[in-house]
C-alpha cells in the first residue's frame, strides 16, 4: 500500500506533508515527495487533502495490487473517487458527505 | 559537525500526550469547563492523526433504545471472559450517548429514520458518515481557547518526582529542538501498540495493518519506565479482517449479515462461538483442519447492496474498495476472504493498558490515561475513548491541578536531551532501527504467539523470546540517527521493545488459557478459576514485578495498595 505524487501536478502547497499521520511526506525542491513509501498506512488522508489531484494511491503487489490507482476530489458535499485501471478504463464512485453509511 | 539541539521549556497546567480521539476530547473538555492552560503534543498533524485517520462508518458503542449502560457492561464483560472493570465500563457507557450528541453538534453525519431517530445496527451500533470524524474533532481543538497544539513533537519520556508527574520531554520531528514540557497534570492518550509482531504483509505493504502503524506503544512504554502499574498486556487483540487489505469485516458481517464460511461452504462461526476472540479462533482452527481459506459469504448480494458496501468502505478503508474495483471482483460476485491479523496491544478493544482508578488516574499522581492507552475497559471504541478523555479532564478540573511555578527542575530532562544528541551524533552503526524492528517482530511472531504459530505459545518459547528481546534491546545501544525523523524511528523501536518485554511477561504469568487466540498458553490449555483475576505489572529497579489483582465489583475504584 502506498501513494505516488505527480511532480507535474504538485503545486508545492505541502498540505499533504502536514496531514500525513506518519509524517512520511517531505518537501524536496519545492514539491512534496513520499520519503518513506513502505511506511504508508493507506489511510488516504493525503489523497483527500490534495486539491490538485496530484496524489494517487495503489495497492502493493504483495497485497494483490494490479497497478490500478485511485484518487479523490471534493465537489461541495460530494467526494468523487476515481479508479483508473492499468488498461486505462475508469470507474467513478460518488459519495455524498451528507449521507450516512447504510451498513 | 555534531548536532546540538535547541532546548525549549514550556509550561502548562495540563499536558495531553497524543492528539487523537481521546486526547482531542480531553482538550475540548478542559477548554469548555475550565481556564486551565493546556498543551496537546502530537507527533504528526492532528487533522488526521491517530486511528481515525481514514474514518469510521459506525459508532460501535452506543446505548440504543431499550438498552441500558448496564447491558453494555454485561456484554463487554462476557466478551472479555470476565477480565474487565465494571466501574470503568459503566462510567464510559453512561457517556456514550452524550459524546455522540456532541460529535453530531460538531458536524458528524448520523443516519436517521423518518422520525428523526438514529438508525441502529444491532443493539449497540449506530450508522454514521465518519469519513471526516477526525478533521471535525481536530478543527474544534484548534479553535478551543487556552489550548496550544504542538504538532510534530514526539514525546519520549515522562517527568516525575516521587510518585507525582511533572510533565514530559520530547523532540520536534523536523527542527532540531528538544522540549521540556512542565505540567501539573498529564493525560496519556497515545493509543495502543502496533508493529510488535510480524505483520500480515511483511514486505512492501508491511504497514497495511489494522491499527495505525504510527501507534507504537509510546504511552505504555513511558508509563512502564516511570513505574506506573500496567494491566492485561497478555490480553492481546487480534482482528478478523479482509485478507491482504486488512480492512474491517464488521461492516459486511453485521451490515449484510454475511456468515463466516470455510472453503467447503460450511458456516463455521456457530461451532466456535461469536465473541471477538472466538471469531478469530474459529478461522484459525478451520485453516488448521484443512478447511481454509475462510470467507465472509457475500456472493449473490444484490447490486444496490454491493454499491452501498463499496461506498461504506471508501469512508473507512478505501483500499478494500480499490481491491474490489481493480478487477471487478466485487463482493456480489465473490466471497470475501478473511484472515486474522498479527496481535496488537490496544485498550480500546481489550483490557490492556494503564491500571487506572475510576477517574482514569494512573498509579502515578497527576498522570491520567484515556482511550487505547488506558486498561481495564475493553470494547470502548471511539465513544469510550471520548468518554475517558472527558472523565480524566473533569477530574483534573475538580482536583484543581494548576501549574505551580516554584517547579523543581529535574535533571532527567537534560539527561534525556543528551541521549537524543548521542543518538544523532553517533558513528555509523552496523544495524538500523528498521533491521532491529524486523528482528523483534520475528521473535515475537515465533516465540510469543504470532500468526505463524497460530497465536499459540508455551513457556519454553516465551523464555527464549524474552532472552532474544533483551538481546535486541542491548543492540539498540549502537543505533544512530541522521535526522530527527530517524531519531523518532529509534525511539519507536525502543518503545516497542519495552512493550514486548511486558507482553511476554504477562503471557507467561497467566497460567491458563483465558481467551482462544488472544492468549492461548499451550502448557495450560484450559481456563482456570484461580486466574479469574487481572494480571498486572510494575517495573521496579529494572525488573518487572507481576501480580494478580481481584476482579472487583465496586462502582468506584481507588488506588489503595500500590
Amino acid at each position: 500500500m502506498s501513494i505516488r505524487i505527480s511532480k507535474e501536478a504538485c503545486v508545492g502547497c505541502l498540505a499533504c506533508t502536514r496531514v500525513c499521520p506518519g509524517s512520511l511526506i517531505k518537501e524536496k525542491d519545492g514539491k512534496a515527495f513520499i520519503k518513506y513509501s513502505r511506511d504508508c498506512w493507506g489511510c488516504a488522508s493525503c489523497v483527500k487533502e490534495c486539491g490538485f489531484g496530484a496524489i494517487d494511491f495503489y495497492l502493493g503487489a504483495d497485497m494483490g495490487g494490479n497497478g490500478t490507482v485511485m484518487n479523490v476530489s471534493e465537489h461541495g458535499d460530494l467526494l468523487l473517487w476515481k479508479v483508473t485501471r492499468p488498461d486505462g478504463t475508469i470507474r467513478i464512485i460518488e459519495v455524498n458527505g451528507k449521507n450516512s453509511n447504510k451498513y | 559537525m555534531s548536532i546540538r539541539l535547541k532546548r525549549e521549556v514550556m509550561t502548562a497546567d495540563v499536558l495531553i500526550i497524543g492528539g487523537g480521539t481521546a486526547g482531542c476530547y480531553a482538550a475540548l473538555t478542559l477548554s469548555n469547563h475550565s481556564d486551565l492552560k493546556v498543551i496537546v503534543a502530537e507527533k504528526a498533524g492532528i487533522r488526521r492523526s491517530g486511528c481515525l485517520a481514514a474514518g469510521v462508518n459506525a459508532i460501535n458503542a452506543y446505548i440504543t433504545e431499550g438498552q441500558t449502560p448496564e447491558d453494555y457492561v454485561d456484554y463487554a464483560m462476557k466478551d472479555a471472559a470476565g477480565i474487565a472493570r465494571e466501574d470503568l465500563l459503566l462510567t464510559a457507557a453512561r457517556r456514550f450517548n452524550k459524546v455522540t450528541a456532541d460529535l453530531e453538534r460538531l458536524g458528524l453525519v448520523i443516519l436517521k429514520d423518518e422520525k428523526g431517530n438514529y438508525v441502529t445496527r444491532g443493539k449497540r451500533n449506530i450508522k454514521i458518515n465518519g469519513e471526516n470524524i477526525k478533521p471535525i474533532l481536530a478543527d474544534a481543538v484548534l479553535q478551543a481557547t487556552n489550548v496550544t497544539v504542538l504538532e510534530h513533537v514526539n514525546v519520549t519520556d515522562l517527568l516525575a518526582t516521587g510518585n507525582e508527574v511533572r510533565g514530559a520531554v520530547g523532540f520536534h520531528m523536523e527542527e532540531t529542538t528538544a522540549y521540556e514540557i512542565r505540567a501539573a497534570a498529564v493525560i496519556v492518550t497515545t493509543g495502543g501498540a502496533s508493529g510488535l509482531y510480524k505483520p500480515n504483509n511483511p514486505g512492501f505493504s508491511r504497514h497495511k495493518m489494522w491499527y495505525p502503524p504510527f501507534n507504537t506503544g509510546a504511552g505504555y512504554a513511558m508509563g512502564i519506565k516511570a513505574g506506573a502499574e500496567m494491566t492485561s498486556f497478555e490480553m492481546r487483540f487480534i482482528a478478523l479482517r479482509c485478507k491482504d487489505t486488512i480492512a474491517p469485516t464488521g461492516t459486511i458481517a453485521q451490515g449484510v449479515r454475511a456468515k463466516q464460511i470455510n472453503s467447503k461452504g460450511e458456516i463455521y462461526e456457530e461451532k466456535y462461538g461469536i465473541t471477538t476472540s472466538e471469531r478469530v479462533y474459529g478461522t484459525v482452527r478451520e485453516n488448521q483442519l484443512g478447511n481454509g481459506p475462510c470467507y465472509l459469504h457475500t456472493e449473490g448480494i444484490d447490486k444496490d447492496t454491493e454499491e452501498d458496501l463499496l461506498k461504506a468502505y471508501l469512508n473507512m478503508a478505501p483500499s478494500q474498495t480499490l481491491r474490489w474495483l481493480q478487477s471487478d471482483r466485487t463482493p456480489g460476485k465473490e466471497d470475501v476472504e478473511i484472515a486474522g491479523t498479527e496481535p496488537y496491544i490496544v485498550g480500546g478493544h481489550t483490557a490492556s493498558g494503564y491500571w487506572i482508578n475510576t477517574n482514569r488516574e494512573t498509579t502515578i499522581t497527576g498522570l491520567y490515561a484515556a482511550g487505547d492507552a488506558a486498561g481495564g475497559c475493553p470494547q470502548k471504541y471511539v465513544t469510550g475513548a471520548l468518554a475517558e478523555g472527558e472523565i480524566a479532564a473533569l477530574d483534573i478540573i475538580k482536583k484543581g491541578r494548576k501549574m505551580d511555578h516554584s517547579y523543581e527542575v529535574l535533571s532527567f530532562a537534560e539527561e534525556t536531551f543528551r541521549e537524543y544528541e548521542r543518538i544523532l551524533n553517533g558513528s555509523e552503526a552496523v544495524f538500523t532501527a528498521e533491521e532491529l524492528e524486523e528482528a523483534m517482530q520475528k521473535v515475537m511472531d515465533e516465540y510469543a504467539g504470532g500468526i505463524s504459530v497460530n497465536y499459540q505459545y508455551n513457556e519454553k518459547q516465551l523464555k527464549l523470546g524474552e532472552e532474544k528481546i533483551l538481546e535486541i534491546t542491548k543492540l539498540t545501544r549502537y543505533l544512530n540517527a541522521s535526522d530527527m525523523h530517524e531519531l523518532m524511528f529509534v525511539y519507536e523501536l525502543l518503545e516497542r521493545l519495552v512493550v514486548c518485554r511486558s507482553v511476554i511477561a504477562h503471557l507467561g504469568f497467566r497460567k491458563e488459557t483465558r481467551w482462544h487466540s488472544f492468549q492461548e498458553n499451550l502448557d495450560f490449555p484450559r481456563s482456570d478459576e484461580a486466574y479469574y483475576k487481572f494480571v498486572n505489572s510494575t517495573l521496579k529497579d529494572g525488573a518487572l514485578v507481576l501480580r494478580l489483582r481481584n476482579i472487583g465489583k465496586e462502582t468506584v475504584y481507588e488506588h489503595t495498595d500500590i
